[in-house]
């Protein structure tokens, strides 16, 4: 172990620019995400709604039956912001790293690796 | 997780003269115990085993923090799930939360469960920024996160010894859940305290040991045993309890009764099951200061570094919920141990509310049965203690060794000095559970919660914002402590007269009671953004910042995020 250690914030590689690494959002699938991320932290939280026996379920009072319900709730709720997430996430990601693998392309030898996936982005910055 | 506000509470509860054989002895529960010792055998072959998972063998040894303390920070959707099951839903909480539930009902024991589905959302959109920006840097703990986007370290120092500090009554506390198993399975009987404690001693040595040798992973493979076993050990409870002693309305109506007695010391009703409406407020913030804290403390950041991808953390939250319903659940056996009429008689022949669901386990099942959940408690001491350790000797390696000691530290040595300081975190908490008074862990461990929430606004705001001002952070910070420390000493239990009663006291000048935790981080936040204001005002310069914005985006695929074993290889050649 010869070499100094680099401290984590060390340059990597010298001083690069700070190269987008995803494309323009939309903001449609980060609002709907958002609201749906809201409903499932403040509902939960909103007690005068569930601090109360009736309606019973199998014998368990409302209060408990209807918290241990939002479990499902938030898991549904996150589920489907992530998957809108996720799209717009790759959507994002694909017109930066299209763009870079175009754009190495035309300067290097093409076709010495399948370009659009890894490496991509700081391949076209360099 | 912090289920440990409510407990001193419970704890203190004045002892109901009814109780049977009060005598305190037990006898050793024989085939339980066979149970608990096989199972014990078959994680320390796994914990030792598991420096050799997914390694190869010139990484043999685990010579750096990101493959001792991060595992490699390779683990996927599966064996994240099973290490944050592991790692936020501890002993002390099936210990924990089914006492307060027992001896105090929901507001202190059922609040967990809110608390447990607010926090994956906040977990959601939080930790995904933070998995990025460490990667990008090579961060191995919070305080790394904030030393590279505020610069200097005293901000970033503050912020490793407050999750040092939090952490280590935390791992105390799992040693408090562990002993409540072998007190019920007859150990702790005897007259010799030396014999009495040497189960827990060889317990924690051995876990001490292969966490050494085998570091994150070996908590991460063990919690897939606890894991299984305490889901086991659940559903058959959910399902044959309640059938065996009525039915859930006749639980409910004994627990409503036992609750709603008034309790002679105190002349109040000992709790209710339904929270009035002067709790509404006490119920939210729990929940939520919990949630909100529980993400800051360094053990579970230490679970989403060790992540492979930027979406690991996000889709971990959608599906670890299901742990929250298992905890339910848990919460609900409390209320089933007031119907079974199940008597947690310590060894001083006291009632010690947290040997009620292992009492109620021993008590109702086949003594192997009793065995296998028994274990999965016992199990689930193990598991939370390494990562806690691993993350509190990171810190320490990381936060004060190199950036106050020597800055030039190689990796190499950081894995070995990380090692070390976990073998001295492991028994510093060992000396303290036998040498003192649990009580005092509890205390100092309700204490931890409402600091680790002080850490924040530095480090929430960080992953979104270089608005504030490191100074005005740093003062913020400092009035949330001394706000939270200064309340929670004021609280005075009722009955015993003792401070630290519990974790709920009123906002100065009003009548609301809220968790302190909460009231605390209000103020350390508005502190620290009109310290921010002023600062500017006056022109203050605070810009340094290593991070780029474009650092919070990153994936796994990104060039710039250098694939960690190669760096460690090259390191290493």
């Amino acid at each position: 172990m010869p070499q100094p250690v680099p401290s984590p914030d060390a340059p990597r590689a010298g001083v690069r620019p700070d190269t987008p690494v995803r494309g323009p959002a939309r903001p449609a699938p980060y609002v709907a995400a958002g609201v749906l991320i809201a409903i499932g932290i403040v509902l939960p939280l909103v007690v005068p709604i569930y601090a109360r026996h009736e309606p019973e379920l199998g014998g368990m009072p409302f209060f408990y039956w209807y918290q241990l319900l939002w479990v499902f709730i938030d898991a549904g709720l996150l589920y489907v912001a992530y998957v809108l997430m996720r799209k717009e996430d790759r959507r994002r990601r694909d017109v930066v790293r299209s763009q870079a693998a175009g754009h190495a392309a035309k300067h290097a030898a093409p076709g010495t690796d399948d370009a659009g996936d890894t490496g991509a982005v700081d391949g076209g910055a360099l | 997780m912090n289920a440990v506000q409510a407990l001193p509470a419970s704890l203190s509860l004045a002892v109901p003269a009814d109780v049977p054989d009060a005598s305190g002895h037990r006898s050793i529960a024989g085939g339980a115990l066979v149970v608990v010792i096989l199972l014990f055998l078959v994680v320390a072959a796994i914990g030792f085993l598991a420096s050799r998972w997914r390694t190869s063998p010139e990484e043999r040894g685990l010579h750096s923090l990101d493959e001792w303390g991060l595992g490699g920070r390779g683990f996927g959707s599966w064996v994240t799930w099973f290490l944050l099951g592991g790692d936020l839903y501890t002993a002390y909480t099936f210990v924990a939360v089914p006492a307060a539930m027992w001896a105090t009902g929901a507001v202190s024991g059922f609040f967990a469960v809110p608390y447990t589905i607010v926090l994956y959302p906040i977990v959601f959109i939080l930790m995904s920024r933070l998995w990025s920006v460490s990667r990008s840097h090579g961060y191995v703990t919070p305080a790394d996160f904030v030393g590279g986007r505020y610069g200097g370290k005293v901000l970033s120092t503050a912020i490793a010894v407050t999750g040092i500090v939090a952490t280590m009554p935390y791992i105390a506390l799992q040693l408090v859940g562990m002993r409540a198993v072998l007190t019920v399975l007859g150990l702790g009987s005897g007259s010799n305290s030396f014999v009495n404690d040497l189960p827990l001693i060889i317990a924690f040595v051995v876990l001490a040991a292969y966490t050494y040798t085998g570091g994150l992973r070996a908590p991460a493979l063990i919690a897939v045993v606890k894991d299984l076993l305490i889901y086991l050990a659940i559903v058959v409870a959910v399902i044959y309890l309640p059938s065996k002693f009525g039915g859930w309305g006749s639980i409910f109506d004994a627990a409503d009764t036992k609750l709603s007695t008034t309790n002679p010391a105190t002349h109040k009703p000992a709790g209710a099951i339904i929270p009035g409406m002067t709790s509404f407020n006490a119920y939210w913030t729990l929940a939520l200061g919990s949630a909100m804290a529980l993400f800051m403390y360094p053990h579970s950041i230490t679970g989403v570094l060790a992540t492979k991808s930027r979406n690991t953390i996000r889709r971990n939250a959608v599906v670890l919920p299901l742990y929250s319903l298992m905890l339910g659940f848990l919460a609900l056996l409390g209320y089933v141990a007031i119907k079974a009429g199940t008597a947690p008689v310590d060894t001083n022949g006291k009632i010690n509310a947290q040997l009620v669901v292992p009492q109620l386990f021993l008590d109702n099942f086949p003594s192997w049965f009793a065995g296998v959940a028994l274990a999965a408690i016992a199990i689930g001491a193990l598991v939370p203690a390494a990562i806690m350790s691993i993350a509190a000797s990171n810190l320490f390696t990381r936060n004060i060794y190199r950036d106050l000691i020597k800055p030039d530290v190689t990796p190499r040595t950081e894995a070995k000095i990380s090692k070390l300081v976990s073998l001295l975190v492991k028994v510093g908490a060992l000396v303290f559970v036998l040498g003192m008074d649990q009580s005092s862990a509890i205390n100092l461990q309700l204490l931890g919660g409402i600091w680790i929430l002080q850490t924040f606004p530095a480090i929430v705001a960080g992953l979104y914002t270089r608005w504030f001002n490191k100074w005005a952070l740093l003062v913020g910070w400092a009035a949330g402590m001394i706000y939270g420390t200064a309340a929670a000493y004021n609280v005075v239990n009722p009955a015993t007269g003792n401070h630290f009663g519990g974790s709920i006291a009123a906002i100065p000048w009003t009548h609301t009671t809220v968790y302190i935790g909460v009231t605390a981080f209000v103020l350390n936040a508005v502190v620290a953004a009109l310290g921010t204001l002023v600062l500017r005002a006056f022109k203050v310069r605070d810009t340094a910042d290593s991070t780029r914005s474009t650092d919070y985006e990153v994936d796994e695929d990104d060039v710039r995020v250098q694939p960690v074993p190669e760096e460690l290889r090259a390191e290493l050649s």
